[in-house]
Parts: C-alpha cells; structure tokens; sequence
C-alpha cells in the first residue's frame, strides 16, 4: 500500500468529480439549496392551508324537532360557529364539503335536561376532512361547557359541591431537559435520514468511478499505470467516502437550518408539536451535542460498508446503467432495516445490535434521546467495522479479477 | 527488451467451456526495434498485449519486460512500459495537461519534472494550442497525442501498441505510424498489432503473425514474402495461417 499513490488517485476523483456537473447536482446542490427551499415551500403551502382553514367559520346544521330554542339561542350566539337552516340533503352536504358538521339533539333535548337524563347528542361530520374537524372541535367544546354548566347547575340545586363530580385536577408538567424530549421526538427519524442520506451520496460516485470508467475505456488507461490495484481501489473508495459523508452532512446541516429557519418564519406550525413537547410553545426542540456527535462516530463504518459495497456491486457492471440495475435493490435493503428502527417498541438488544443498519438505528436512537448503553455502542461499532472492513476486502479482491474487471 | 516465452492465455466461458487466446506464445524483440503482431480480429493480439502490459496475467509461460517479469513484478514492469490503445481514453473531464501530470505522479515523478516533461511533449507534438483545454472537447487527433504524451511522461523503454490506429482518419493514423518510427529512433522496444499490412510493410522490422492464439510465423515482411512466394504481405498472410475467404 502506497499512500502516495492512494491520495494521487483520491486527488484525481476529487478533482473529476468536482467537474461533473451531475455529481455537484447531487451531492452540492440539492442537499444545500433544494432541500430548504422544498422545506420552506411545503412549510408555507401547509401553514398557509392550515391558517386559512382556522380563520374560516365553520358551517353547521343542527337537527332539532324544535324542542331547544335555548340551546339553539345559545349555538347562534357563538361566533366560532354559523348556523344554517335545517335542510334533508344535509348529509350530502357534508359530503360536497358545504356543510362542515351538522348536529343531532335529541327529542325534547332541554326538557331532558332539566329533568336530569342524560340524552346523547351525535356529530355528524367528514372523517378525515380538515375543515370539518375543526366544526366538530367547536361544537364539541360548545357541547363540553354546556355539559359542565348543566351538571354545575345540577349539583347546586341539591346544594352539593362541584368537587363532588371533580375530586381533583390533573395537570402534566415536563421534567426532561429539552435536548433530551427533542432527542426523543426526532431520534426515530434523524439515523433514518441519516442512513439514507449516507447511502444516496455515495451511489453516484460509486457508479461513476467503477462501471462509468470502464464504460468510457478510462479503467484500462489507469490500469496501465504502476499503481498497485489495491491503491487504486482505496484511492477510488475514498473519494466515494467523501461524498457519502459529504452529501450527508451538508444535508443535515440544510434541513436544519432551514427547519430552524421555517420554525421562526412559519411560526413553528409544522414543528409544533415537538416543539411543545420540548419546551413548551413556541420552542423549537433541541438534540444533545454528544448525542449528534456519537451518531456521527457511529455513522463512519456504516458509510464506510455503503461505499465499499456499492462500489464492488457497480464493478460487476460494464455500464453505468447496467451498474443502476444492480444497485437500485440495494436501496430496499438499506431502507427496511432503517424504517424497522424507527419503529416504537423495538428495543436494542444483544442479537438485533449484531443487526447491519438496523442496529445503527436503533443506537443513534438511544443516544440522540440520552441513553448512552456503552456495551451495546462497543458491539455495534466494533460489528460494523467488521462489516466495513470485510465489503471493503471484498471490494479489492473484485477490482483483483480479471473477469469482473474486463468483463465483455 | 521484450522476452515472452511460452505465453498462454485461457479464459472460461460457460457457452464455450476454456477458451485458449493465447497458446504457446514466444518471441524476442530487441531495443530500437518494432515488431509487428499481425493477426485478424479474435486472433488474440489484443489478449496477449494485455498480458504483457500486466493488465492480464498469465495461464502459463511469461515473459520479462526491461528486466522484469511480468508474473513477479508487474508494477515494475509497468513503470518500463507505454501502452497504448484503441480502448485506453481519456479523462474526459480532466485538461490535457492534468492528464498528463496524472500519469506523471503516478509514475511517481516529482512535479517541478513532470512540468518540464509536458512542456518537451508540448513541443514535440504541438499541443500548446490545447494543452489546457478539457479532454472531452478534442477531436480525434488530439485524443491520440493527449494519449501519445500520456504514454511517454515516464519516458518508458518499452512501447506498446494495440492497433492504435483504429478508427482514425489518414491523417492521424500517418501522425501515428511517424511517431512509432521515432520511438524506434529513440531506441525504445516496440511492440505494435494491427491487421493492416500496410503497415506492417511501412513500420516493422520482425512480424509475428497470430492466428487462433498461436504464433504461426515470423520474419522480416520481406522474408515472409519470399519463404511464402507470395506477391505481398496480404497474400503472404493468408497463405501462413491458411485462412479461407468468407462466401
């Protein structure tokens, strides 16, 4: 091995690949610019769609023998609501998104009331639909605070406490730091993200610097060289490192950026929720520096075995097409074991830590929220370096064949 | 100096079962001169070239090139060696002048000589007008002294070419043939293959005429004419590897 020789070929790709103005496409471009501004523009388009549902009142029907005027006094009193008349197409309404909601009281609903039972009323609405979920919020808060009114009501006639129906209240207080509860609420998607990320970057160049060179008859040229064909290997597999690593940390640092940026722009109403899970509203939820720091430590093997087996799998190829063929079912398993670890209630254990991918997942995971299992970060890590170490043998063992280098 | 002795080549097919391009092979061509593989398309030029370029290796025999072998020391053998070839291309996306300095460094030569290599070959072969342009704009000619200047910045005794005039316009392929008589000049070992006997004629001092992967004659293109008692090198050919014309 002469590093002289590794760092001119790895000086050459880098070069080359600098050039290739789908490489920068791919690895510079849409990872810095495309991703923000498709991060802003959906984050627009769907808080402009959601505050416009808001601001709109919603449109409800009450289906009443009559019986109600109080209560029906009461539903045209309330400004988060318009009422309109009673029709027998109503349910058809609904459906062509006329009519949010309509609403069924019962026969002799306020007679009911006052004489103490406990008639039902039904919601009908457009399951699924944005603006008739809100109709249904309000009318089952206008329905919440007449139900308190009346049994309050209920209760003071008999001359009886309204603690008698409520003991006691409940109310939840978060006690996790904030990095901890925004480790928790993004750890499932953030290894995803990041497996793919690390995956997807070293494709391009894994093809174009295998099966595009023989394609283009530059393999043969190279190898006429007095390289040793493990420096040439290790110089190419290098340059494919880079750009795993490169695509992946430039679009980690785009998304978040623009998430950051989208979140005190938009008001953080895609973020919300985990933005309240974290510190309350308002806040957007931050992640433990060490765990972001321990994710990327245990990113490097993985992106070590992607590159190196991408990169034996397009060798087989004569043609960049040919070498597409081959790798796009790669993609299918990087992705199962990634979205499994994403799933809640999947757990790192001894035997799913010997797991490739999947076991990075669940790690990054467990560390992006806190948990540091030092036994299990030990097995991973020392597995996938394995792992790496053996695709990347492999690797120089291809590029040593004649039959998959001169393949006709 | 090129010594190959009995060099074989076999390859396996899982239609045709073991393939043997390359049977038996064994020639001698000594500095300051040009010996010319002549053979038909599948004779197995090509193939054995490739061996000893080292891009291949052996079944059996070998052969040693400046002094080294080609089984135990292909880098060495490498570094004494300029191949070229109708399928060595260019870096598309590099200038000429970084391709070159590529082979430069590869060839572990240090940068302050590797500049004034370039400028030499420059000169030589009239490139400064496109020494920085990118490769995937040049025409056909300037591919062949880019690669030209590519084979020669490590200033290799040996020169090996694989019908490198393939596919080229009279003009090139002349500029060629003339820069294959100057690395006979220069005192190189040159080893050259084509299937034109023309060229053989105007280039070689010794022809090796291969057919089926085996070394069926050599001699001089004179002395070839005259054990035959052919008119020309063409009939000659034919009558030594007994081919029949196609229907």
């Amino acid at each position: 091995m002469n590093w002289h020789s590794i760092a001119t070929v790895y000086a050459k790709e880098l070069k080359d690949l600098l050039r290739d103005k789908r490489t920068v496409r791919s690895m510079i471009i849409i990872p810095t610019l495309v991703m923000p501004a498709l991060t802003f523009g959906i984050g627009k388009i769907a808080a402009g769609v959601f505050s416009k549902a808001r601001a709109e009142t919603p449109v409800v029907m009450v289906l009443s023998d009559g019986a109600s005027p109080g209560v029906m006094a009461q539903l045209e009193q309330d400004k988060k609501l318009r009422l309109v008349p009673a029709r027998d197409d109503w349910k058809q309404q609904i459906s062509d998104k006329k009519l949010r909601a309509a609403v069924q009281l019962p026969e002799n609903f306020e007679a009911g009331l006052k004489a103490g039972a406990a008639p039902a009323v039904t919601i009908y609405h457009y399951e699924g639909e944005l603006k008739s979920g809100f109709a249904v919020n309000e009318l089952e808060a206008f329905f919440r605070d007449l139900s308190a009114r009346t049994a309050r009501a209920r209760l003071a006639e008999h001359g009886l406490p309204e603690t008698l129906v409520r003991p006691f209240e409940t109310r939840r207080e978060n006690v996790a730091a904030p990095e901890k509860v925004g480790g928790n609420a993004l750890g499932g998607i953030v290894p995803y993200m990041i497996i793919i990320l690390c995956f997807m970057g070293a494709v391009y160049p894994a093809l174009d610097l295998t099966a595009g060179e023989k394609e283009r008859g530059t393999m043969e040229t190279l190898l006429c060289s007095p390289v040793a064909r493990v420096d040439i290997v290790l110089g190419k597999f290098l340059m494919v490192l880079t750009s795993s690593l490169a695509a992946m940390v430039l679009s980690l640092i785009s998304m978040s950026v623009s998430a950051v940026a989208a979140g005190s722009v938009l008001g953080g109403a895609r973020m919300a929720g985990a933005a309240r899970a974290a510190a309350g509203a308002g806040a957007l939820p931050t992640i433990d520096p060490a765990g972001v720091l321990g994710v990327l430590a245990m990113v490097l093997p993985v992106a070590v075995l992607f590159s190196a087996a991408i990169f034996t799998v397009a060798l087989f190829a004569k043609s960049f097409k040919e070498a597409q063929t081959y790798v796009q079912p790669m993609v299918f398993i990087v992705i199962l074991p990634a979205v499994i670890g994403m799933l809640p209630g999947i757990d790192l254990n001894a035997r799913l830590a010997l797991v490739p991918i999947l076991n990075l997942s669940l790690v990054c995971k467990e560390m992006l929220s806190g948990v540091w299992h030092w036994n299990y970060i030990a097995l991973i890590f020392g597995s996938t370096c394995v792992y790496a170490a053996a695709a990347l043998a492999l690797a120089v063992r291809m590029f040593n064949r004649e039959d998959v280098l001169f393949r006709v | 100096m090129i010594e190959a002795r009995h060099l074989t080549k076999t390859f396996r097919d899982k239609k045709r079962g073991e393939i043997r391009a390359v049977d038996d092979v064994s020639f001698r061509v000594q500095p300051g001169q040009i010996y010319g593989l002549l053979g038909a398309n599948g004779a197995g030029k090509t193939t054995t070239l490739r061996v000893l370029a080292t891009l291949l290796q052996p079944t059996g025999g070998t052969a040693v090139i400046a002094g080294h072998d080609i089984v135990r020391e292909p880098e060495k053998v490498r570094a004494n060696v300029g191949f070229l070839a109708a399928s060595t291309a260019l870096y598309g996306r590099l200038t000429a002048r970084e391709m070159i300095a590529y082979f430069g460094r590869l060839n572990r030569l240090p940068e302050a000589e590797i500049r004034v290599r370039i400028k030499r070959l420059a000169d030589e072969l009239d490139m400064h007008e496109f020494l920085d342009r990118r490769c995937e704009k040049f025409s056909t000619g300037m591919k062949q002294k880019t690669s030209i200047a590519r084979t020669l910045i490590h200033d290799p005794a040996v020169m090996i070419f694989d019908e490198p005039t393939l596919g080229l316009d009279v003009m090139t392929a002349r500029a060629i043939v003339r820069f294959v008589r100057d690395c006979r000049t220069r005192g190189k070992t040159v080893i050259y293959s084509t299937h034109l006997m023309g060229e053989v004629e105007k280039l070689c001092d010794i022809v090796g005429i291969i057919h089926d992967g085996r070394l069926h004659a050599e001699g001089s293109p004179a002395a070839l004419i005259a054990r035959t008692g052919e008119a020309d090198m063409e009939d000659a050919f034919v009558q030594i590897v007994g081919a029949k014309e196609p229907a």
